[in-house]
């Protein structure tokens, strides 16, 4: 069978030395959802520019259902949708006139393209907002236009670049809803995301990208596997006991410990049972925790266990991540 | 595992030349369409926009124009085939920067990915500006009657006039999306067209004399693009003997056009 998305050593330099891409090879199955998770910087979004034709990469091989995307650039564009990584919509038209525009463009029929943009705009309840201009929308709103927009023509293919990102809890779970419809009836999902969790909910394989590399890849379960289920977190009371707790729970995991000031991070496979085992022993040792957690794995823990190291963001994502640190650390 | 070549797309894909065509004025039609309401519901840009022109013809109809003697004719029937040419000329740094926007919000970026004619972006742009400056330019007609101008050639010369001065507009526009597409934002690519445009429309017989200027200056005015195209409206809409002048301004138009627009074509499939 044909892969719906075939990726061979695909390399793109800009300006002569950034390495946006370097080598990257993956396959994707027809109908299934593949995540492309990295963090800001890592090469997704050049990745996803290539394979939809806005870009060419430097060398290398890319295919969409077979067809070369480099030679048959123009056959390929009828067979994908893409959400781009910014809502790309015209701020001066309404929702409905926005599908009217992209239907056109992809040579829909005035008549069909006016059923499909009211089918659209009720599948991602933009409806009641369908004859009001863009300006009115919240960011939710424009985002999930933008995806509608990318699905206009059904596509067998369809390019999403980080579609929650910026997104409320709840538009994000409705957008997920519709990947999966999608999915279901045979459409295939190149979805990137700096999110794990997103990726483990939604794609049945994950690449994790990383200075335009593939550094781990495969299920989300054999990755899961190779990276530890959960995350325990142990809060101490000051630095030495700290060091210490880093002492007790070394010889017990196969991942090191990571301590980040006060507490320790660390990734296991069993989660509660770890977490009891670790309790007793720092009970013996006569340690009270100040706090006590057991989390999912997040994209920073996927690169601590991956490569060593946290996951590096170029400057523009500093702030988010300082918050997320911010955050993590409350609680 | 042994890498199979690529699929080769269905022929039925390949389009004919007038499949082509037709492809590609359609597109072109959507985009002039989207272009148009994206006017229609910023009616303040074009009440502004025409505020402008209409300013600077009270300002050298009742401000300088009495300084200035024109031999043969009122300053007035001199004046308004200037601000025709003025007017269109400024009103093509709107192509510049509506292109500019385009590009850097993102809209460009799924047009690249759409099956669309690659030239209906810039095509789109260009006619809806084309519509737009037939606007302004009836508006200015209303209001140069108002002040006092009067039809002294016949209408079809009127006319003709109008059509050089369009046909110009139109070839300016191109122009001005090649600098919408090398300006790295909107607000550059307005600053990047002034200079471009002031020597051009001030230079020029659009509201002085030639004559009064220094010599060295007298034949670039005459026959810079702008300084043609005023000459030949102006000798339209008041009478008198074109000869050559008209071919001169045509001659400019469609060369503006055959260089300045695939250099935007191809500026535009190589941007990013
Ligand atoms: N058009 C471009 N010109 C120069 N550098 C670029 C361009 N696009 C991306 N890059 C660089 O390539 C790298 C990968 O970027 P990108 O693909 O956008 O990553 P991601 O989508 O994972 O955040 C970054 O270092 C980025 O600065
Ligand atoms: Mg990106």
């Amino acid at each position: 069978m044909t892969e719906a998305i075939y990726v061979d050593g695909v390399t793109k330099t800009f300006g002569g030395d950034i390495r946006a891409l370097d080598g990257v090879s993956f396959s994707v199955e027809p109908a299934t959802v593949f995540g492309l998770l990295g963090p800001n910087g890592s090469g997704k979004t050049t990745l996803v520019r290539i394979l939809t034709t806005i870009l060419r990469q430097d060398s290398g091989i890319a295919r969409l259902l077979g067809y070369d995307v480099a030679t048959y650039p123009s056959y390929v564009r009828t067979l994908f949708g893409l959400a781009g990584q910014y809502a790309a919509v015209d701020e001066n038209l309404t929702g409905r006139e926005n599908l009217m525009m992209v239907s056109r463009l992809n040579h829909i029929d005035r008549t069909d393209a006016q059923l499909r943009s009211d089918e659209l705009l009720h599948q991602f309840a933009l409806f009641d907002a369908k004859d009001r201009p863009l300006k009115t929308y919240s960011g939710g709103m424009r985002r999930r236009l933008d995806v509608a927009a990318a699905l206009v023509a059904k596509p067998k293919v369809l390019f999403l670049d980080e579609p929650t990102t910026g997104l409320d809890p709840q538009s994000r779970n409705g957008l997920w809803e519709v990947i999966e419809e999608l999915v279901a009836g045979g459409t295939t999902v190149l979805l990137t995301t700096q999110y794990l969790e997103e990726a483990d909910r939604l794609a049945s394989n994950i690449a994790v990208l990383d200075h335009g590399q593939v550094i781990a890849q495969g299920t989300p379960r054999e990755l899961k596997a190779n990276l530890g289920a959960t995350v325990l977190e142990i809060g101490c009371i000051d630095l030495a006991t700290t060091a210490r707790v880093v002492e007790i729970l070394t010889p017990l995991s196969s991942h090191a410990p990571h301590q980040v000031a006060n507490s320790v991070e660390i990734t296991v496979d069993d989660g509660p049972r770890f977490a009891m085992n670790a309790l007793r022993l720092l009970d013996e040792e006569k340690i009270t925790p100040t706090t006590f957690s057991l989390r999912e794995p997040s994209l920073d823990d996927v690169f601590l266990a991956l490569t060593g190291r946290e996951a590096e963001v170029v400057p523009e994502a500093t702030d988010s991540k300082a918050k997320k640190k911010g955050r993590r650390r409350d609680r | 595992m042994t890498i199979e070549a690529s699929l080769v797309p269905p022929q039925s894909r390949r389009l004919s030349l007038a499949g082509d065509l037709k492809m590609m004025v359609g597109d072109a039609a959507t985009i002039t369409w989207r272009n148009l309401l994206g006017y229609i519901r910023i009616p303040e840009a074009a009440f502004f926009s025409s505020v402008q022109p209409i300013m600077f013809v009270l300002l050298f109809r009742y401000v300088f124009g009495g300084a200035i003697p024109i031999p043969g004719m009122t300053y007035v029937n001199y004046l308004i085939p200037g601000i025709f040419v003025q007017t269109v000329a400024f009103g093509a740094v709107g192509t510049s920067i509506g292109l500019a926007q385009d590009l850097h919000t993102g809209l460009v970026e799924r047009f690249r990915a759409l099956p669309m004619s690659r030239s209906a972006v810039l095509a789109g742009r260009t006619v809806a500006d084309l519509v737009r400056n037939v606007f302004v330019v009836l508006i200015i007609t209303g209001v140069g009657f108002a002040v006092g101008f009067r039809l002294h050639a016949s209408v079809l010369a009127f006319i003709a006039g109008l059509g050089v001065l369009l046909l110009f507009s139109y070839a300016l526009s191109w122009g001005f999306a090649l600098i919408g597409l090398l300006a790295p934002n909107a607000e550059t690519a307005q600053v990047m067209s002034f200079p471009i445009l002031f020597p051009l429309t001030f230079a020029s017989p659009a509201f002085v004399p030639v004559s009064s200027m220094p010599s060295w200056l007298q034949g670039f005015a005459n026959n810079q693009p702008v300084g043609v195209v005023v000459n030949t409206t102006r000798v339209l809409m008041n009478g008198g003997p074109v000869g050559s002048l008209a071919w001169k301004a045509v001659a400019w138009s469609f060369g503006i056009l055959i260089v300045l627009g695939p250099l935007a074509v191809r500026r535009y499939r190589r941007a990013s």
